[in-house]
């Protein structure tokens, strides 16, 4: 029982913020009187933020390795703008334009990379640098104006939806489906990892707990899938989000290079003395954080369905703000890409919810700098008690 | 008893497991120069800073009387109001400011706010012209060399009114002309009635000025010798350093030593930033199988260095030089390489070099090794707790589990986790830099016992001390380390606190 009260009190920051957000939604459900969670707004939910959660999946991995990147909107604003030379005026087959602009985006992260891991330039100069750089290279791509229309296959990566196989009438029968052999997966899931925790003998949840866990977590997926399934299915946007998370949570809690990450944020010069290679790890990163940022221009590109020069304006701290509020320390080597994830939610569903209210897009700004703040003095307070 | 500037009576200071001071005293006489001696972690320090205020009143027991009055220092501006001043051994000055800047650092000469340079700028030529230092005031501290910083140290002291200067081993970083000169200044302050005390491991220069010489060793006073009238050699001071009972404060070892197993040829390091400094100066060793081979040596002597630049050129630059194992030549040019050929290095600096304290124990454990307990690069994290639980029980690493945090253990325990990260690589070579530094006398022993267990198993041992007791009671073979070279090599039989001090002032006196 020490062992699980451990592990919980290592995560008490993610528990924290994972109750917080549920609250945040009840509140809104009931203040914007059922609003929140109608199936129309669910989807808006998502479609809404999930350019600023592809940049914040690539902005732990920099922060948990105790860097920054202050470049990622404006890389995303010129991937956008390359992007509509390639397809709008060149008029490339999107799938070729697509891969690279991925490819260019990795580029850009690279020559960052570089600067920041080998020349040992600080990264806060180097990407403030950047966001200069590539936000002006933007504006000479587009020459001041927009580029639209985008192909139609294009579009549906940020407004389309899977097709409905079974041609359900009101109803998406394909989104009730999936939610349910995603159901099936994680119950599975749940139960071979208690197997084999048993079979090297340790400590396992109270099967209790564990059948509480997977009631609420299932009920939470299904009503998710059931709320998408009554307006139009699942985004196709959700789809790439999803798997970017799995990948994401994969690589930072199950490979060495995870391990390594962190172990570098953490301490860089034991991680060095430990065979960690620090220098390339950093390259990477930030190369990763690169396609990360063209990802999400192409996101917000197909969204408009237009390249402009001022897309992605504050996207990065929108970005870093996520990962600080979901619990990653300021000082490196400590982070979780679920907890990017919740806490870019928690801004989205309460300007969401505002919005719902009525309140002005100039006080959401001013709470969401509460939030952030709030939320970090939170964690230096339990953390310092703790100590 | 007006003949007595300063006296400290039965002081005691003790820090989380270790007690640093056990019941010293100590007195200085007024307008003498009172050295200071002792092995590294004596106590020497921490003394100094229990006078100076450092370690405020209420951190220790026991009393101060200063000028014939108990002194309760709250810090160190106290007691610089009374005219004591320390000048560590780090130096304190900030680098890109001027000389002028740094003497009137906190103590500005400055109306209302305002600071007045014209002022400051006298001033500041008057403590120079004290001191003989040619350097105009607005020269910035870093374009200046050690031994005139250190004289800018004093001139701060001057400015300060001081009328007992406390300095903390003032010569180790100067070079011969530099610490003469710095003596002499010394020797004049005392005709001016400014009393000193000189934390020195130079013996030569403790003999030729100090008016007494007080020996501390484990924390307690020794005795205080008079200068005038005992006779004074530096073997009676060594001797009074020195001496303890070293049985059964080290575990028993009999291993037999197997053949040549780990041999370093004619290594050379340059400093990394002052490529013209030669760190490391044409070091040969070899260690066998089985054995506990110790460094002996005082800070600053290159051992460190000498295992890091070992350790993947961790540190420095210009390398020269061979490494041999089991007779081949390697080349352990980064860490990976050094790994991959069975070298560990446990840091001296456990909590900047060793952990990751932010993380928990298991996670230390397995970074190094992380190989062992993954397939296609992915961790089982099953494995990792069981091989991580498995040597907490085998190291006795005292904890709630091997979730806890690495900040949050003690330094006996911290050093432990360090050792298993190290011991779960799999090492043939094992080099420990100060193995047992700050931790208490219990954790001590059940690491010696590690390090015999190690050598049993037939691994090669690099111990670096600066405890000599502890290299005696470890090392089937001492070499001494001065000043970036091997000066010395003993057998176990013929290694003795004497004779490895020998060897290491001999060195700084420049007699071979």
């Amino acid at each position: 029982m020490e062992t699980l009260k451990q592990m919980f009190k290592n995560n008490i920051r993610q528990y924290g913020m994972l109750i917080a957000l549920a609250v945040i939604m009840i509140f809104f459900q009931i203040v914007s009187g059922g609003v929140l969670l109608r199936p129309l707004n669910v989807t808006n939910l998502i479609l809404q933020n999930a350019y600023i959660l592809v940049l914040a999946i690539g902005m732990l991995l920099v922060i948990v390795a105790f860097h920054i990147d202050l470049s990622v909107g404006s890389v995303a604003a010129f991937i956008g703008a390359l992007a509509g030379v390639f397809m709008v005026t060149w008029k490339m087959n999107f799938i070729a334009g697509i891969i690279l602009s991925l490819v260019i985006g990795g580029l850009v992260g690279a020559w960052q990379g570089w600067w920041v891991a080998y020349l040992k330039i600080p990264a806060f100069i180097v990407t403030l640098g950047g966001m200069l750089i590539f936000r002006g290279l933007t504006m000479v791509t587009l020459n001041g104006t927009s580029l639209s229309p985008f192909p139609e296959g294009f579009q549906k990566i940020a407004s389309g939806f899977i097709p409905d196989f079974f041609g359900g009438k009101g109803i998406h029968i394909t989104t009730l489906i999936v939610g349910v052999i995603a159901t099936i997966i994680y119950i599975f899931y749940e139960l071979m990892n208690r197997k084999t925790q048993k079979k090297y003998n340790f400590e396992v949840v109270p099967m209790g707990f564990l059948i509480a866990k997977i009631v609420l977590i299932s009920a939470a997926v299904n009503l998710f899938t059931y709320s998408l399934a009554a307006y139009k299915g699942i985004p196709n946007v959700l789809i790439l989000l999803t798997i970017l998370i799995a990948i994401y949570t994969f690589v930072t809690t199950k490979t060495v290079v995870g391990r390594h990450i962190y172990a570098l944020g953490g301490n860089e010069k034991a991680a060095k003395l430990s065979g960690v290679k620090t220098q390339r790890i950093v390259f990477w990163v930030f190369v990763n954080m690169g396609v990360m940022s063209a990802l999400s221009g192409l996101v917000f590109t197909a969204r408009l369905n237009a390249a402009t020069p001022k897309a992605g304006n504050g996207f990065e701290l929108l970005a870093i703000a996520s990962c600080f509020i979901g619990g990653a320390s300021t000082a490196g080597g400590i982070g979780t890409v679920m907890g990017a994830i919740i806490g870019g939610l928690v801004m989205g569903v309460m300007n969401n919810g505002m919005s719902l209210m009525g309140v002005g897009i100039d006080w959401q700004q001013a709470i969401n700098g509460m939030v952030l703040l709030l939320a970090v003095a939170f964690d230096t307070f339990t953390k310092s008690k703790a100590s | 008893m007006s003949d007595t500037i300063s006296e400290m009576k039965n002081i005691t200071k003790t820090f989380p497991g270790v007690k640093a001071l056990n019941n010293v005293n100590f007195k200085v006489k007024d307008g003498e120069i009172h050295a200071l001696v002792g092995e590294n972690g004596a106590g020497k320090s921490t003394l100094m800073k229990v006078l100076s205020g450092v370690y405020p009143h209420g951190t220790y027991t026991g009393d101060i009387i200063y000028k014939n009055k108990v002194c309760e220092f709250k810090d160190i501006k106290d007691s610089e109001a009374l005219g004591i001043v320390i000048i560590h051994q780090e130096l304190a000055l900030i680098p890109y400011l001027s000389i002028a800047e740094n003497i009137f650092m906190g103590n500005e000469q400055a109306k209302s706010g305002v600071i007045n340079w014209n002022d400051t700028i006298t001033r500041t030529r008057e403590l120079l012209e004290k001191v003989g230092l040619e350097e105009s005031p607005k020269t910035l501290i870093t374009n200046i060399g050690v031994g005139k910083q250190q004289l800018v140290e004093i001139a701060k002291a001057l400015s300060k009114k001081v009328k007992l200067l406390i300095l903390d081993e003032p010569t180790a970083a100067l070079n011969e002309d530099d610490s003469e000169n710095l003596l002499n200044l010394l020797l004049e302050f005392k005709k001016q009635g400014i009393s000193s005390i000189l934390i020195s491991h130079k013996l030569n220069e403790v003999s030729k000025v100090a008016d007494s010489i007080t020996i501390l060793r484990d924390g307690a006073t020794i005795e205080t010798l008079n200068v005038e009238k005992d006779q004074i050699t530096e073997d009676r001071i060594i001797k009074g350093m020195v001496g303890r009972d070293l049985v059964h404060r080290f575990p028993h070892r009999d291993v037999p030593v197997g053949e040549i197993m780990f041999e370093v040829k004619n290594w050379n390091v340059y400093h990394p930033l002052h490529e013209d400094r030669k760190i490391i100066d044409d070091v040969s060793f070899n260690i066998r199988k089985g054995e506990v081979v110790g460094i002996a040596g005082l800070m600053g002597s290159g051992r460190t260095e000498l295992a890091m630049s070992i350790f993947g050129r961790s540190y420095g630059k210009k390398f020269s030089g061979q490494v041999f194992k089991n007779g081949q030549e390697i080349f352990p040019t980064n860490v990976n390489k050094a790994i991959d050929n069975g070298i560990a290095y446990v840091t001296e600096d456990r909590k900047n070099y060793g952990l990751i304290l932010i993380d928990d124990i298991k996670r230390n454990h397995s970074l190094v090794n992380l190989k062992k307990i993954s397939k296609n690069y992915i961790v089982n994290e099953n494995l990792e707790i069981l091989e991580a639980e498995n040597y907490r029980k085998k190291l006795n690493i005292k904890c709630s589990s091997i979730l806890q945090k690495t900040v949050n253990l003690s330094g006996g325990n911290q050093q432990k986790v360090v050792l298993s990260k190290w011991i779960f690589a799999e090492p043939d070579i094992l080099i420990l830099d100060e193995p047992t530094r700050g931790i208490d006398v219990g954790a001590k022993y059940e690491i010696y016992t590690i390090i015999n267990q190690l050598a049993a198993e037939g691994k090669g041992i690099l111990l670096i001390s600066s405890e000599l007791p502890e290299i005696l009671g470890m090392s089937d073979r001492v070499y001494v380390m001065s000043e970036g070279k091997i000066t010395g090599e003993l057998s176990r039989e013929d290694a003795s606190q004497e004779a490895i001090m020998k060897h290491v002032i001999n060195q700084k006196q420049g007699v071979m």
